[in-house]
């Protein structure tokens, strides 16, 4: 019974916060964009645009819902739903932390441990090519039909060397599911280098962890492999018939499919959970870094550029400060498994939101691939190079069966 | 709640792969095909093989299955129209169907000695550990003769495709 109520309360958690971030994770793209292009961003609605999301998600609820006259429909309303489903399930298989035990209950930070459970996020990628493939065949609709056959070639396509660089850190970790792959990446070496993959003795995997981000952009359709939503040459792809609440769902599957991604990227290869260096002094990290965001608000609102800087930027600082200050209970470690909680979700999500920075900040930056040089370089660059990395990580750990 | 589970995903098995048959368009057809699949990777859930029911998802419900959809989107298949049938499969066709299961079932059951009802749980042995065991010392050599046919199934999809492009 306990069970049942423990892992109910962490899939409320874990759903509530899911939905937040995928919310605000479009404002922060804007504000990222804008910012790459000396721009200022969604800054109307509520503080400092904070309360955009919610006015995005509004307009959608209620804009009118065309239903296109010539549309295959089982299939046209099976798409998004498809979509949005599929991308919603990886995050219950993540670990967000080690074994805790509140209130004499112990539970793993995170919904269900599955023993297969980086095959069960390669399955859902496999699958998910379905919701775009479908969209744009059943949309009956040329631009539409042409972006679901480019995602389905190069989703396949890609899968190939995203696979194969996830074995390499499979084959050092020697385990599929994602708990034993992040425990395998505690403790350091020589007491300050993390033994997480991508620093992991006998064969770093750097290059596993390069051409999987690579693989990653194209498997989340993100630029500069876009293709199945070019707007300069198909409109908007495979969803340009989908409209309301039917194109939010692809809107969100998109961005979860970015946070899944990125989480796995963390499982596998940046060590999960687990610290830049050893414990007493990383505990120190996330104070410092809040403290340093609230400094440079009050420094913004010392000169205000615009009117309503001078209360907005006052209210984060004061934010800010707040957090710094659980944040220093957390590492001063005066309740242990409050501090647990907090600092290993601090690390994780540092992780992942660098990844996903690195995500914006890619698509501000780089051009779109032309389609012949998109499946040009998946076939003749990325797929032997990983396979290349697959041999030389398989032959090191079969000389060196003793872990370092 | 293991027998509740064989029973849904059963019936959707079935229901599926009637559908496979049924439904005029291709389309349609193949992604019931992609609900078969699925089902049947529930059910391999159920009896404990994990490593076999992603497998199933990745292989068979992903790569394959897309595969064939992509071919079919590509050639732009419509609706097929229903033949008319011969008179002989119109009157013969279902009798012969049921004589054709109820004979491999018999010959099935007569192969296989000692059937027992299944027990949920009770078989440990489809971890991916055990499968890689198995499959690098006792079905060593199948397992490479496998591979060695598919090398040879790629190389002469892409003897094939030259031809067409020259």
């Amino acid at each position: 019974m306990t069970f049942f109520i423990v892992t109910l309360i962490k899939i409320v958690i874990v759903f509530a916060v899911f939905m937040t971030t995928l919310a605000y994770l479009q404002w922060i793209e804007r504000k990222v964009l804008a910012h790459i292009q000396s721009r200022t961003g969604p800054l109307r609605v509520g503080p400092h645009g904070l309360m955009q999301p919610l006015a995005d998600v509004f307009k959608l609820l209620t804009k009118e819902d065309v239903f296109p006259p010539f549309v295959n429909r089982f299939f046209y309303l099976l798409a998004p739903f498809i979509a949005v489903c599929l991308a919603l399930i990886t995050i219950s298989i993540v670990p967000f932390g080690p074994e805790i035990e509140v209130a004499g209950v112990r539970t793993y930070m995170q919904i269900g441990d599955v023993h297969v459970g980086i095959l069960l996020v390669l399955a859902i990628t496999a699958v998910s090519v379905y919701g775009v493939a479908l969209a744009g065949w059943s949309s009956n609709n040329k631009y539409s039909l042409l972006g679901g056959l480019r995602s389905s070639a190069q989703m396949i396509s890609y899968e190939l060397p995203l696979s194969l660089a996830i074995v390499s850190p499979l084959l050092l970790a020697n385990q599929l599911s994602f708990r034993a792959i992040s425990d395998s990446q505690a403790g350091y070496y020589l007491g300050f280098i993390p033994r997480w993959n991508i620093f992991q003795a006998p064969f770093p995997q750097i290059f596993a962890f390069i051409i999987f981000l690579i693989a990653a952009f194209a498997e989340t359709n993100r630029i500069p492999f876009d293709l199945p939503e070019a707007e300069n040459e198909l409109v908007a792809g495979f969803h340009t018939e989908y409209s309301s609440m039917k194109f939010a769902c692809f809107f969100m599957a998109e961005y979860a499919n970015i946070v899944n991604i990125t989480c796995v990227a963390t499982l596998l290869f940046l060590g999960a959970w687990h610290p830049l260096f050893p414990a007493p002094y990383s505990n120190w990290v996330a104070p410092l870094v809040l403290l340093l965001a609230a400094l440079s608000c009050f420094a913004q609102a010392a000169q205000p550029r615009r009117k309503n800087d001078q209360y907005t930027f006052p209210l984060f600082g004061v934010v800010f400060l707040v957090l710094t200050a659980i944040f220093v209970v957390a590492a001063l470690e005066i309740v242990p498994v409050l501090s647990t909680i907090l600092l290993s979700i601090f690390w994780f999500l540092a992780k992942v939101g660098l990844l996903i920075f690195a995500f914006i900040w890619v698509r501000g930056t780089l051009p779109r691939f032309r389609y012949d040089q998109l499946m040009h370089f998946a076939w003749t660059f990325l797929f032997p190079v990983s396979l290349l990395n697959l041999l030389i990580t398989g032959l090191l750990v079969a000389l060196f069966p003793e872990r370092i | 709640m293991d027998t509740v589970l064989f029973i849904i995903f059963a019936i959707v098995a079935i229901v599926a792969g009637f559908n496979v048959v049924l439904q005029r368009h291709p389309i349609s057809s193949a992604l019931s095909l992609v609900g078969v699949m699925g089902s049947l990777a529930v059910l391999y859930l159920l009896l404990g093989a994990e490593f076999m029911a992603m497998a199933q998802m990745i292989v068979y419900g992903g790569a394959v299955m897309v595969l064939f959809i992509f071919v079919i989107m590509l050639l732009n298949a419509g609706a097929e129209k229903p033949s008319s049938k011969a008179w002989f499969a119109q009157i013969a066709g279902l009798p012969l169907l049921l004589a054709f299961i109820a004979t491999l079932g018999f010959l099935i059951y007569s192969a296989l000695p000692g059937l027992r009802a299944v027990e949920f749980g009770s078989w440990t042995m489809g971890t991916a550990e055990e499968i890689g065991k198995l499959l690098f010392t006792q079905y060593l050599l199948p397992f490479e003769v496998i591979s060695v046919l598919i090398l040879i199934a790629i190389l002469g999809a892409v003897v094939l495709a030259l031809k067409e492009i020259d």
